[in-house]
């Protein structure tokens, strides 16, 4: 199931808050010229991304159809050693949905016995690779080069993240904590 | 000419699913085009205040202040910076990704604004606190915290060795 966005929301209004302040401020400080010349900038790139942002929406949407949660759960579960923590990143990377639906597929990896390390990993993968978030969000604020530039080194860190806390997890229970 | 080439592929993508929706059936293809698009119709006014609205924001944001905190020069207390600032951002991705501009608008320089936003991504306390604390063992969480930190500053250092694409 998919929650559904709310309509409004604090944080939108926040921003639209702040926009609003330093908008009036701009239009009086500077004078309508500049007040101008600051939207005629930007919305010529609000309305390049519009077909991406289009194309990002129906993406995020039809993969959470055709791509059953279950599926990915299994998968994680299976394997363990840097194999597993790799397809947990990849898992991270394919794993629709958001934090509402993420999270509790990997608290249920750990459940079914995946080890610590799969799970930070899966967790830390789709925080930093996960396509939703970067089609749906990044990509319009900040244009494909800089998402790409962040994505290129963005893969080793799942794996990274996953190997430090298997590691901490195993001092952890040298020293009788269970994790 | 990336750009052109992202979006085309973006749209090849779409094609592609719609397609496997079609094989399958059962209305998926009605379903999925009318989410989409309902996604869509809510998206764009969130992202036209962000994106608009950044400019702005950017203008009024003394440069030299975040010039000085985040730029270029700022090394590792800037890419520090960055990173708690990341951490502590309240709110949605709206709020987190706007500033993220905002800042990039007024002279924070890339990298720096890689470690932010890398870090609203990896620890911003709203989804913690929300979210994952709620569907995941707390020790899990902490671990994952704890074994997280250096990732915003390897981000900011391996996005300063490539350089710009």
């Amino acid at each position: 199931m998919r929650l559904r966005r709310k309509t409004f929301d604090w944080s939108t209004a926040l921003v639209a808050a702040c926009v609003l302040v330093a908008a009036t401020v701009v239009y009086l400080r500077d004078g309508w010229d500049r007040f101008a010349a600051v939207f005629l900038g930007d919305v010529h790139i609000f309305v390049d991304i519009l077909p991406k942002m289009a194309a990002g929406c129906l993406i995020g949407v039809f993969s959470t159809l055709l791509i059953p949660r279950e599926m990915v759960a299994r998968l994680v579960g299976a394997e363990s050693g840097l194999i597993g923590l790799v397809i947990a990143t990849v898992a991270g990377v394919i794993m629709p949905g958001g934090p509402v639906t993420v999270y509790p597929v990997a608290g249920a990896f750990l459940l079914a016995g995946a080890d610590v390390g799969a799970a930070l990993a899966f967790v830390t993968s789709w925080t930093l690779l996960g396509y939703a978030r970067a089609l749906v969000w990044e990509l319009p604020f900040f244009g494909a080069n800089f998402v790409l530039w962040r994505m290129a080194v963005a893969p080793a860190f799942p794996i990274i993240v996953g190997l430090l806390g298997r590691y901490a997890a195993k001092i952890m229970a040298a020293r009788g904590v269970k994790i | 000419m990336m750009a052109l080439v992202v979006g085309a592929l973006l749209w090849v993508i779409v094609a592609a699913l719609v397609a496997v929706a079609a094989v399958k059936g059962g209305g998926l293809v009605k379903t999925g085009l009318w989410e989409g698009f309902l996604d869509f119709l809510r998206l764009t006014p969130r992202v036209a205040i962000g994106v608009v609205g950044s400019g702005y924001v950017a203008a009024v944001l003394p440069p030299e202040v975040l010039g000085g905190l985040l730029g270029p020069n700022s090394g590792l207390l800037g890419t520090a910076i960055a990173t708690l600032a990341g951490a502590l951002t309240p709110g949605g991705p709206v709020v987190g990704f706007s500033i993220g501009v905002a800042a990039l608008k007024s002279g924070a320089a890339p990298p720096q604004v890689i470690a932010y936003t890398t870090a609203w991504a990896l620890f911003a306390i709203q989804r913690v606190a929300s979210y994952e604390v709620v569907a995941m063992p707390a020790k899990v969480v902490w671990l994952r915290v704890i074994c997280s930190i250096p990732v915003p500053f390897l981000a900011a250092f391996g996005a300063m060795l490539i350089g710009k694409p």
